[in-house]
């Protein structure tokens, strides 16, 4: 790892094919910034990518990447960082990719406490099939499959979250780009599975989560006196419906990553040219 | 002329063999009288009563009693239901030499239930002995067969008096003991491995049990049985598929276990659980089998060994990620244990229903191997060998068992289990001093490199220079997506080059056995091998002579083509309806049609069309 690591490294060369002004942009400057800050490499920087315009970033970003199945990026982050302690883990996707199609992931990847970091860009739209309901679209957000509105609550994936053990609960906003670098960056730093929900508008399909809106509506935490390490605090702020926060929500600084927990320290990638020694051991048993 | 026939276990074996040739018979008939000489040195036992009975722990008792005496033990379960309440029962067929099959037969019936007995009519033969427990409440009115040997046995109250009730399974194993005249010192080994940990108190009121058992038959029983169990200094271990291909992934370097539980493959899990670790792996149990078979993949995108194992309704699941898997050229051994299906079936009982679900499986086109071990020793073997291939080649390899194999136990020779012939070879992987020679012009390395053998370099994470995507979208060699007309053919081409360099570098001949010159040939795959080669024994006391091919690689796969033409009869066997295995042995000897086919991405044209037509029929065949 060489110290001179600038986030543009963390840039490929393919020139994204998202819309001009769409979120994405300002969320993965956000990531490459905090990976760079983190002191990581492309060459020691694992990447999964999920499905929908999210997944792409998989693409526009240069390191060890697998870009998947719809919904089923954290699994596969788990696998990675499970055989590779020594490889830093980001895991990225939409609010389709994590709440909908990979809900149930979602919960199991974060009762997991797995040292890595979980950015859903979330713009509350389908923007890749053009604008259909999102599982954190409004309940009167009309869209072509949904003309009166879904009619059903939001997800609230903080909640979710909260409820499932979570060690590190955030939220940011793509276009807040100091603030969202500092936020992803904690994620990252954090011992255990760093989740940040980040508003990352699209431009083309939802007129509603708009910058505008996000900009007039946002209070950050850190100045409504929040403390982060207060986990009924956090509960609160989650639960309160009438208010769109940024910040860390909750960050348990006690937290004890799968990794500790279960002693999966190795390099599995390294193997002899044989049994293992000791191999016979096996055989013995069944004596 | 050869003309093929299915056997499939769903069809009464009778009415099929008939229609192959009339002299084929049913090599038992409902007596067991045709078997008896051939079965004269084996002795069938079974202890059977309700799940939750203990039954299987019993068993396992006297199964491994029998292998530490040297002698040759082959087990089977019958199990209808895991909740209380269900008929279950433990079976096993010793001999002092080698059984690999189950019979039709009982000698001697543990029965714990009336139900037990009614189960088994069919095997018990006129001087089979039942041992039971007049006793007990379901039991006093029990009636023994005509001709049977029944032995009231007060299993619980002379466990009581050993020590506790618990042990009335282990009075009847000593009451089996006199029966078959086996040693009951050999008993005393197998109680120590399974209790040894508990206590030596308890492994001592556990011998006291048997021996109570033991001499109350002794006592109360003036009757000279027929058997006599003798032991030999041979030295067997005793294990059942599943533990075979666990403890054939550790040996192959396997490090990272994923998996969802599921009959009848959880064994695996389970024995990989706490020994995994001693070897530097870990086990996940994931939410579902989609999660399952990612995590696995991301394991291997780390660059370690990886293994995911499931039955056919967690196949469906992992179907999704099939595609990904090969197109990312991932190297991953997906190992199905299979049951019978479809939806959730007879999850407790065997089939071999899934072969064109592995073949076929998935949406799009993509290379896969198909791997089936034919017996609990080649289950250790091929796991290992998946796991080569799967690096060599970089694509996901399908070992496949089935329900009989996964549960039952056979002896062999620890030598079967060589660990110091296990060979790891990783394939093409390229570190820092190498790894120049595979970037692109601009640097970027190239895990898909278009090479002649298909075969492109690999590159752990950490390896510098080496950072790349790997992708489920069609890509050009630097894994970037691509939808270049050129490109995708190059990358599909490419794809299925590594299987015509496998089909060239590795061996994947059938196992033979019988009569080479034989003019009937039977082909089977996966676990039949062992009862049909002990069937050829019975074949042959009937005059009928037969070549048998059993094939481990379902896909590449042997040209049995030859074998097939030069026999008069060919019958394949398998265990499913409509003989998947079957249609593929027919499909390869079958002459090749003409093919246009088209990869690019755009549809036919009307003017090209006409053009690959006439030149297809003036060039002729492309085989």
């Amino acid at each position: 790892m060489s110290s001179d690591i600038r986030f543009t490294d963390f840039k490929s060369d393919k020139q994204p094919t998202w819309c001009p002004g769409c979120g994405d942009f300002g969320t993965m400057n956000g990531m490459m910034k905090a990976l760079a800050e983190t002191g990581n490499d492309p060459d020691n920087t694992f990447v999964v990518a999920g499905i929908g315009c999210s997944g792409k970033i998989g693409t526009y970003m240069h390191s060890y990447a697998l870009h998947g199945v719809h919904g089923r990026a954290l699994p596969v982050g788990t696998g990675v960082k499970m055989a590779r302690p020594d490889i830093e883990v980001m895991v990225a996707g939409g609010d389709g990719d994590g709440y909908s199609i990979g809900a149930g992931h979602f919960v199991h990847a974060v009762r997991r406490n797995v040292d890595m970091t979980y950015v859903v860009m979330d713009n509350r739209i389908y923007g890749l099939t053009k604008g259909q309901a999102s599982p954190t679209s409004r309940e009167d957000f009309e869209t072509s499959t949904s003309p009166d509105g879904p009619k059903q609550p939001p997800v609230n994936p903080h909640a979710l979250a909260l409820a499932s053990g979570a060690t590190f609960i955030a939220q940011s906003f793509s276009s807040d780009a100091l603030r969202h670098q500092e936020i992803i960056q904690k994620a990252v730093e954090h011992d255990g599975f760093g989740f940040v929900n980040v508003y990352s508008p699209c431009v083309t399909f939802n007129d509603v989560d708009t910058y505008d809106y996000f900009r007039d509506s946002l209070v950050d935490l850190k100045e409504a006196d929040h403390d982060p390490s207060d986990r009924d605090a956090a509960k609160e702020a989650i639960l309160d419906s009438d208010k769109e926060y940024q910040g860390i929500f909750y960050q348990d600084e006690n937290s004890v990553p799968y990794h500790e927990q279960h002693g999966v320290d190795e390099d599995m990638s390294v193997l002899p040219d044989g049994a293992p020694e000791g191999a016979t051991d096996l055989v013995r048993e069944f004596y | 002329m050869y003309a093929i026939f299915t056997l499939n276990t769903i069809y009464n074996w009778t009415f099929v063999l008939n229609s192959v040739d009339s002299s084929f018979q049913k090599p038992f008939d409902e007596s067991g009288e045709t078997c008896d000489i051939a079965m004269a040195a084996d002795f069938n036992w079974a202890v059977g009563g309700e799940a939750g009975d203990g039954i299987d722990s019993t068993g396992k008792i006297f199964a491994q009693a029998l292998s530490r005496a040297g002698r040759h033990v082959f087990t089977s379960k019958d199990f209808a239901s895991r909740i209380r309440g269900g008929y279950t029962a433990y079976k096993v067929r010793t001999s002092v030499d080698k059984v690999q099959s189950v019979v039709d037969r009982l000698d001697v019936l543990i029965a714990l239930t009336p139900r037990t007995i009614e189960e088994n009519l069919d095997e018990l033969h006129g001087g089979s002995v039942i041992i039971y427990d007049g006793e007990r409440t379901t039991m006093q009115n029990v009636e023994i067969p005509d001709e049977m040997i029944g032995l009231d046995v007060p299993l619980k109250r002379l466990a009581e008096e050993a020590g506790g009730a618990i042990m009335r399974n282990v009075v009847a194993l000593g009451a089996a003991c006199e029966v078959a005249e086996f040693p009951i010192e050999n008993l005393d080994s197998a109680l120590e491995k399974r209790f040894g940990d508990k206590g030596q108190k308890l492994v001592d009121n556990n011998k006291e049990a048997a021996r109570a058992g033991q001499s109350y038959v002794a006592k109360e029983y003036d009757h000279e049985f027929d058997y006599d169990l003798e032991t030999t200094d041979e030295d067997y271990v005793l294990l059942n598929g599943d533990e075979a291909i666990g403890m054939g992934a550790i040996a192959a370097g396997c490090r990272f276990y994923a998996g969802y539980p599921i009959t009848p493959a959880t064994d695996v899990m389970t024995y990989l659980t706490g020994r995994i670790e001693q070897y530097g792996g870990h086990v996940v149990q994931a939410e579902d089998e989609l999660s399952a078979i990612n995590m696995a993949l991301g394991a291997a995108r780390g660059g370690a060994r990886a293994m995911t194992a499931t039955s056919g309704p967690g196949i469906d699941l992992m179907t999704e990620t099939f595609g990904l898997i090969a197109t990312s050229e991932t190297p991953l051994v997906i190992c199905n244990v299979m049951r019978s299906g479809p939806s959730t079936g007879m999850p407790t009982k065997q089939e071999q229903g899934d072969l064109n679900h592995m073949l076929y499986g998935g949406h799009g086109e993509i290379p896969r191997f198909v791997v089936a071990p034919t017996t609990i020793d080649e289950c250790f073997w091929k796991t290992v060998e998946a796991f080569n291939l799967a690096e060599k080649y970089q694509l996901p390899v399908y070992l496949t068992a089935d329900l009989s194999m996964a549960v039952t136990e056979q002896t062999f020779s620890p030598e079967a289990f060589d660990m110091d012939e296990v060979e790891i070879d990783r394939g093409f992987v390229v570190d820092e001093s190498n790894i120049d020679g595979h970037l692109s012009e601009s640097g970027g390395f190239q895990p898909h490199e278009i090479t002649d053998d298909g075969i492109s370099p690999r590159a752990f994470p950490g390896t510098a220079d080496g950072a790349h995507m790997s992708t489920g979208l069609e890509h050009d060699e630097q894994g970037r997506r691509t939808e270049d007309t050129e490109m995708r053919v190059e990358q599909v081409d490419k794809r299925n080059r590594k299987v015509e360099t496998a089909e060239a570098r590795e061996d994947w001949s059938p196992r033979e056995f019988g009569d080479a010159d034989a003019e009937n040939l039977v082909i089977t795959w996966g676990s039949n091998e062992g009862a049909l080669v002990e069937a050829l024994d019975l074949l042959a006391d009937d005059g009928v002579d037969v070549r048998v091919l059993s094939v481990p690689y379902v896909f590449p796969r042997p040209d049995l083509t030859d074998a097939v033409e030069a026999a008069e009869n060919v019958v394949v066997v398998e265990c499913n309806e409509t003989g998947q295995f079957a249609d593929i042995v027919e499909h390869d000897v079958l002459e090749r049609v003409d093919r246009v086919n088209k990869y690019t991405g755009v549809r036919f044209k009307a003017d090209e069309l006409a053009a690959e037509i006439k030149a297809t029929l003036t060039t002729g065949v492309e085989a």
